[in-house]
C-alpha cells in the first residue's frame, strides 16, 4: 500500500484514499483528478484521506487538503484526515486546518 | 564571532515541477553530514519546495525558465540556501508573506508558502524586483536541531 500512488477503498458508504510518497505541486494535479474522479462518480456519505503512507508534505498538499473539504463540503460529504506523520501534522497545525477538518490520529498517539 | 563557510554547492536547473523533489533531495543529502534530526530535514526540505514551487507557479508562471539554488554551509553548523529566479518578480512582498494570501485561488494554492517559509527557517529573506526577478535565503541552525 505504501507506494508512490493513490489506491481507493470503498466500503459501506466510506471512501478511503491511500495516497503514498510526497504531496508536492508536481504530484497535486494528479492526486485531486483521481480523487474527484472517484468522488463525483461513486458519492460517498464520508471521504477519508489516509496519510499515513505520505513522506511529505508541503503547502500544495494543503491546497490539495483544503480543496478536497471545500468539494465534500458542496457535495455534502463528510471529510476526514487520517494518519498523518509528525511532519504532515506540523504543516497542517500551521495553517490551522485542525479548526476546520477532522484529523484522526490512533496509530501515533499510541505510546511504545 | 565570525563564522567560516565549510562547504557550497550551487545548482541550476530548469523550472519544472518534476524538479521541486530533486531540489528538495538535494538539500536534504547537503544536510546529512550535520546529522540533522528527522524534523529539522524535513523543516529544510518543506521550505525548499516552498520556494522552488513558488519559482515554478509565479515567477515564471508554468513557462521555461532557470532556478538557481545556492546551499552553503558553515563552521557553526548553520546552513543558508538561496532560491533564486529571473522571473517576474512580485508586486507587493508583504502581501505575499501574509497566510492565506494567493494570487492563483483557481489553482488551489494555499497561500501558506511564503509563511511556511518563515515558520520553519531560522532566518528568512526575500527581494525581489518586478521584470527582474525574486531571491529568497533561508538560514537553518542545525547544531541546534541535533541537541533538541
Amino acid at each position: 500500500m505504501c507506494d508512490n500512488n493513490i489506491s481507493f477503498e470503498y466500503k459501506n458508504n466510506c471512501m478511503t484514499a491511500y495516497v503514498g510518497g510526497d504531496i508536492d505541486h508536481h504530484r497535486a494535479r494528479g492526486l485531486r483528478e483521481a480523487m474527484d474522479e472517484r468522488l463525483y462518480s461513486d458519492r460517498p456519505v464520508l471521504f477519508v484521506i489516509d496519510m499515513s503512507c505520505v513522506s511529505f508534505m508541503d503547502s500544495s498538499g494543503l491546497g490539495l487538503i483544503l480543496g478536497r473539504f471545500t468539494l465534500c463540503r458542496e457535495l455534502g460529504i463528510e471529510f476526514k484526515l487520517s494518519e498523518p506523520s509528525a511532519e504532515v501534522q506540523k504543516i497542517l497545525d500551521l495553517a490551522g486546518t485542525h479548526r476546520l477538518i477532522c484529523i484522526e490520529k490512533t496509530k501515533t498517539d499510541k505510546k511504545s | 564571532m565570525k563564522r567560516n563557510k565549510t562547504n557550497e554547492v550551487k545548482i541550476v536547473f530548469d523550472s519544472k515541477s518534476e524538479n521541486e523533489s530533486l531540489a528538495r533531495y538535494i538539500c536534504a543529502a547537503f544536510c546529512a553530514s550535520f546529522n540533522p534530526t528527522v524534523e529539522a530535514l524535513a523543516d529544510i526540505k518543506c521550505t525548499v519546495s516552498e520556494a522552488v514551487t513558488n519559482c515554478v507557479v509565479h515567477a515564471y508562471k508554468e513557462t521555461a525558465g532557470k532556478i538557481y539554488l545556492t546551499l552553503k554551509s558553515y563552521d557553526d553548523a548553520t546552513v543558508t540556501v538561496t532560491v533564486r529566479d529571473r522571473g517576474c518578480g512580485i508586486e507587493d512582498i508583504s502581501r505575499a508573506r501574509e497566510p492565506l494570501f494567493t494570487t492563483d485561488a483557481a489553482g488551489e494554492r494555499s497561500g501558506m508558502g511564503f509563511p511556511i517559509m518563515e515558520s520553519l527557517s531560522e532566518r528568512f529573506k526575500v527581494v525581489s524586483k518586478i521584470g527582474a526577478g525574486t531571491c529568497v535565503t533561508m538560514q537553518f541552525n542545525l547544531n541546534k536541531s541535533a541537541q533538541l
